[in-house]
């Protein structure tokens, strides 16, 4: 069965040649020179004040890059990337340390206002508490340009900042956890941006705190030729929760740009991270001119017993996409979980999924992924899930399904299922047609005719998904719900 | 940019471009395409865990070195493995062809170098796909044969081929077996391989299936290789329009076990069944790879491979189901469930797929666990002691993939072969 209708309209409204947010910030820039080599290095440490074993931390990992050999493994293609050819920082002048909203460049506020983003704290009016408040960090280039509802967090206890400040405020936390779930070894991109990663945000929640408030940050690429190499480190304590969303949008420019991106995320005994992202960088252009390539290192490490972390992630951005966020589940009876749904069009070429490492006991994990291919895009679903020896009663259940629509596409499912515990049990499907007969029988027999049936099915499925996403994301997941997966291949 | 890393030589690698070398012109026929496939392997080396097909079944670490090749012990041909099966029966004694009776009529048969030497080319059924074990056996292939069954015939009996070691040193096997089935003929193949035990010989075989239109064969292979070997099994076919392969691998031998299949449609309307039933235990290893590529439209595929694992065993499935650009209604779906019951039993399942059609119905599905405790609990308050509860679970898990098997008395024979084996682990 062909894809509904419904379906590729949707789709065709995401298409690339759509893309809302490629407008240009016209601002001066602080720029490091072109190029990449210890100086760089040195220069981007100098920018941010950083103590001397940070910057010994970042030589080590652009020493040990230097040694390392791009991946090649994916599924995707590309020119070979000058490295030497772009900036490694970039900042917008004047910005340094504003105190209040009222000191940052009113063209940056212009920008984030164009793009939707509340940066504005509202006011509590006569003890009318706003509904879904959310913190932000906003993130443009290489510097973090404000943070919002910093006191009120404060006072719960959370700490929310950009990372280079946490370096400098709270360098034991930072010192702690740093490098330990994504170590500067880890991979080629991994390596790279622990050498040079300019921005991002902290989050500490302390033991036995609920976050009282969304927290987001809002990645914006505005400068030509410049890479954004963030960082990203949340701790949760024991008995915390925190839900975290990410957001990303660059101008449209006939280059590629880079974005190698790093975020750890540590859950100790009891603790929840919620984390989404809706990933939205520039595509390119229909014939592939342009746009962002997303090569992301994204872990979450279930350090404590029972403690969980979810990843839901919405992707239709970027010219290429190289992103699998997972999660290490040591400790005893802690969960992972990763809800996605990839949307590629024009020449987009993803390759993305997820690791759910079991090593603990009665650990758990659930993989829902949904793929959709339209234009002249390749989507692959790459994904393990494993096991080890002293993995007892680990249980994973994984579902993936992918769509295409036209017949220029591809959609691809690398699924790597190993289990070395025989009382592990593992089960993985990629179905076209999990609709039950009796569900289908229901909408028919009340009017609806088969195709509607599938949709409204179907689409409730996807809402399930899209459900995870917290509210505030929803808005602009919610032209995607209509999406049906109907006719669809595993 | 760092430089690319270049391998050293192994000695099992060394020693097979020596021995092709040293060989070469007393090879007989396609000189080409041994040379060709000389130079890929030469270029690739032994596949380890980083070459993506291989990254489960590290050849380069399990083949150390090369046994030397093939000398026999056989001062007559052996029994069939399936005594009263009947059939036409051709036997490969330490990779050596020879057949015990005359050739039906049906069938023409023909020594593998005679064929090659008048033109036949190896490895027209294996598509665009490319392995090295597949390399390996076209440029050191030393014989076999070469088999065409006619146009509108039906073997009554199955074309038994028997691939049998008997030396009492290790040594190394390379055959090959090329089979063209005429359009609208149907067809049985059964194909054995037997070696001795405790003894470390490698064995690189592959038969190669041209299913001509509307042609039906079913194939099925049993190993039960000596304890100690390396086997490495390929089966290639190429599919013409409306033909039906259905092929079932069953296998508890050998050591450590490659089984390949790669299948190519070539003409619209072909369908597949493919299944697979592994036993394994001990310290053995277990491989079922398939490549099922939909190069046409209106392609049915069928793969059901079950794995049984127990002691410190490790079983592996790739499967990867390619729908080519065009490939519209191409309908494949494939399960891989696997069963450990031993702690230490491990599996690993990679089911793929790679699909560039858009209206196509494809599905995978694969599953890892130990017995379900409320089966067994079920089963031993009914009065059966543990043991036989595993063992009827086990038995019937299997089962369900000898089902496809159409004659009444090889099932029967290989569903003894699982009770046998159920039987031997208690014993233990």
């Amino acid at each position: 069965m062909a894809a509904v209708k419904e379906t590729v309209e949707t789709v065709k409204t995401i298409d690339v040649d759509q893309y809302k947010y490629g407008f240009v910030t016209d601002i001066e820039s602080e720029l490091a020179p072109k190029g990449l080599n210890e100086d760089i290095v040195r220069y981007i440490s100098a920018k941010k004040d950083e103590p001397a074993w940070l910057l010994e931390w970042r030589l080590d990992a652009f020493r040990r890059w230097q040694t390392m050999i791009e991946p090649t493994w994916s599924r995707v293609h590309y020119p070979a990337i000058d490295f030497q050819d772009l900036h490694y920082y970039s900042a917008p002048k004047n910005t340094a340390g504003p105190k209040s909203l009222d000191e940052v460049d009113p063209e940056l506020l212009r920008t984030y206002e164009k793009l939707g983003i509340p940066l504005r704290e509202q006011e509590i009016l006569a003890g009318v508490e706003p509904k879904n408040r959310v913190a932000v960090d906003a993130v443009f280039d290489s510097v973090s340009v404000v943070t919002t509802f910093k006191e009120e967090l404060k006072k719960a206890g959370v700490i929310f900042c950009p990372i280079s400040e946490a370096v400098r405020e709270h360098p034991e936390l930072v010192q702690k956890y740093l490098g330990t779930v994504v170590p500067t070894t880890d991979n080629y991109y991994a390596t790279l941006n622990s050498a040079v990663f300019s921005d991002g945000s902290f989050v500490y929640i302390p033991p036995g705190v609920r976050c009282p408030m969304e927290l987001s940050t809002y990645f914006r690429i505005n400068e030509q030729k410049t890479g954004q190499f963030e960082r990203t480190l949340i701790i949760a304590d024991a008995g915390s929760y925190v839900s975290y969303l990410e957001g990303c949008t660059a101008p449209k420019r006939d280059e590629n740009q880079l974005h190698a991106a790093v975020v750890e995320l540590v859950a100790l005994d009891d603790a929840e991270i919620k984390y989404s992202t809706v990933q939205n960088w520039y595509p390119g252009d229909s014939e592939g001119k342009g746009g962002i390539y997303n090569f992301v290192t994204k872990r979450g490490d279930c350090r404590g017993a029972r403690s969980k972390i979810s990843w839901t992630q919405v992707e239709t951005g970027s010219a290429i996409t190289w992103k699998y966020p997972s999660c290490i589940l040591r400790g005893e009876g802690s969960s992972g979980e990763f809800y996605s749904i990839a949307i590629s069009n024009g020449m987009q070429q993803v390759d993305s999924g997820t690791k759910m490492i079991h090593l603990g006991k009665n650990t758990t994990s659930k993989i829902i992924a949904k793929g959709i291919a339209a234009g002249r895009s390749d989507n692959t679903y790459r994904g393990q899930v494993s096991a080890h020896r002293k993995a007892t009663g680990a249980r994973n259940f994984t579902n993936c399904d992918s769509l295409l629509i036209g017949q220029e596409c591809g959609a691809h499912t690398i699924p790597y299922i190993e289990s070395k515990n025989a009382s592990a049990v593992f089960e993985h499907e990629a179905t076209t047609s999990k609709i039950a007969e009796d569900q289908l029988f229901y909408c028919m027999q009340r009017g609806l005719d088969e195709e509607e049936a599938v949709a409204l099915i179907v689409n409730g499925f996807v809402k399930d998904v899209l459900q995870q996403l917290p509210m505030e994301f929803a808005v602009e997941a919610q032209k995607l719900i209509a999406i049906s997966l109907e006719g669809s291949v595993g | 940019m760092a430089p690319s890393v270049v391998q050293m030589r192994t000695a099992a690698e060394t020693a097979l471009i020596e021995w092709f070398e040293a060989e070469a012109p007393a090879l007989v026929g396609a000189a080409e395409e041994r040379a060709a496939a000389m130079e890929r392997f030469k270029a690739q080396g032994l596949p380890g865990r980083r070459v993506e097909s291989y990254h489960y079944t590290d050849l380069r670490s399990v083949m150390r070195s090369l046994a030397p090749s093939a000398t026999s012990s056989a001062t007559s041909v052996p029994a069939a493995l399936f005594e009263g099966l009947g059939g036409h029966r051709l036997v490969f004694v330490d990779g050596r062809f020879t057949q015990d009776a005359e050739t039906p009529a049906e069938l023409t048969i023909q020594p593998l170098q005679d064929a090659l030497k008048v033109g036949l080319t190896p490895g027209r059924a294996m598509g665009k796909a490319s392995d090295v074990v597949v390399d390996l056996n076209t440029a050191l292939m030393r014989d076999g044969a070469y088999i065409r069954v006619a146009g509108n015939t039906a073997l009554p009996e199955p074309l038994v081929l028997d691939f049998i070691q008997t030396a009492h040193e290790a040594n190394a096997i390379l055959a090959r077996v090329i089979i063209e089935v005429g359009a609208g003929s149907t067809l049985t193949i059964v194909e054995t391989h037997r070696g001795k035990a405790s003894l470390a010989y490698q064995s690189n075989t592959m038969v190669e299936l041209v299913l001509g239109e509307g042609a039906r064969v079913e194939h099925i292979r049993v190993n039960e290789a000596g304890d100690r070997a390396l086997v490495l099994s390929t089966l290639a076919a190429r599919l013409e329009g409306g033909s039906a392969l259905s092929s079932l691998s069953f296998s508890s031998g050998g050591e450590t076990v490659r089984q390949q299949s790669f299948i190519t449609y070539a003409g619209e309307n072909a369908s597949l069944d493919l299944r697979g039933a592994t036993m394994i235990r001990g310290r053995q290893h277990c491989d079922n790879t398939l490549v099922v590529d939909h190069a046409v439209p209106n392609g049915i595929s069928r793969e059901l491979f079950r794995t049984v694992a127990d002691d410190e065993a490790h079983g592996v499935f790739q499967g990867k189901i390619i729908v080519r650009p065009h490939a519209q209604k191409t309908d494949g779906q494939m399960a891989s469930n696997a069963l450990l019951l031993g702690d230490e039993a491990a599996m690993s399942n990679k089911p793929e797929l790679e699909i560039f059609a858009d209206d196509v119905v494809c599905a995978h599905g694969a599953t890892c666990g130990s017995l379900e405790e409320s089966q067994l609990f079920y089963l031993m308050a009914r009065g059966l002691p543990r043991p036989q509860a595993e063992a009827l679970l086990v038995e019937a898990f299997l089962g369900e993939v000898l089902e496809a098997v159409s004659g009444e008395a090889l099932r029967d024979s290989l569903s003894a072969r699982i009770s046998e084996w159920l039987a031997a682990r208690q014993a233990a």
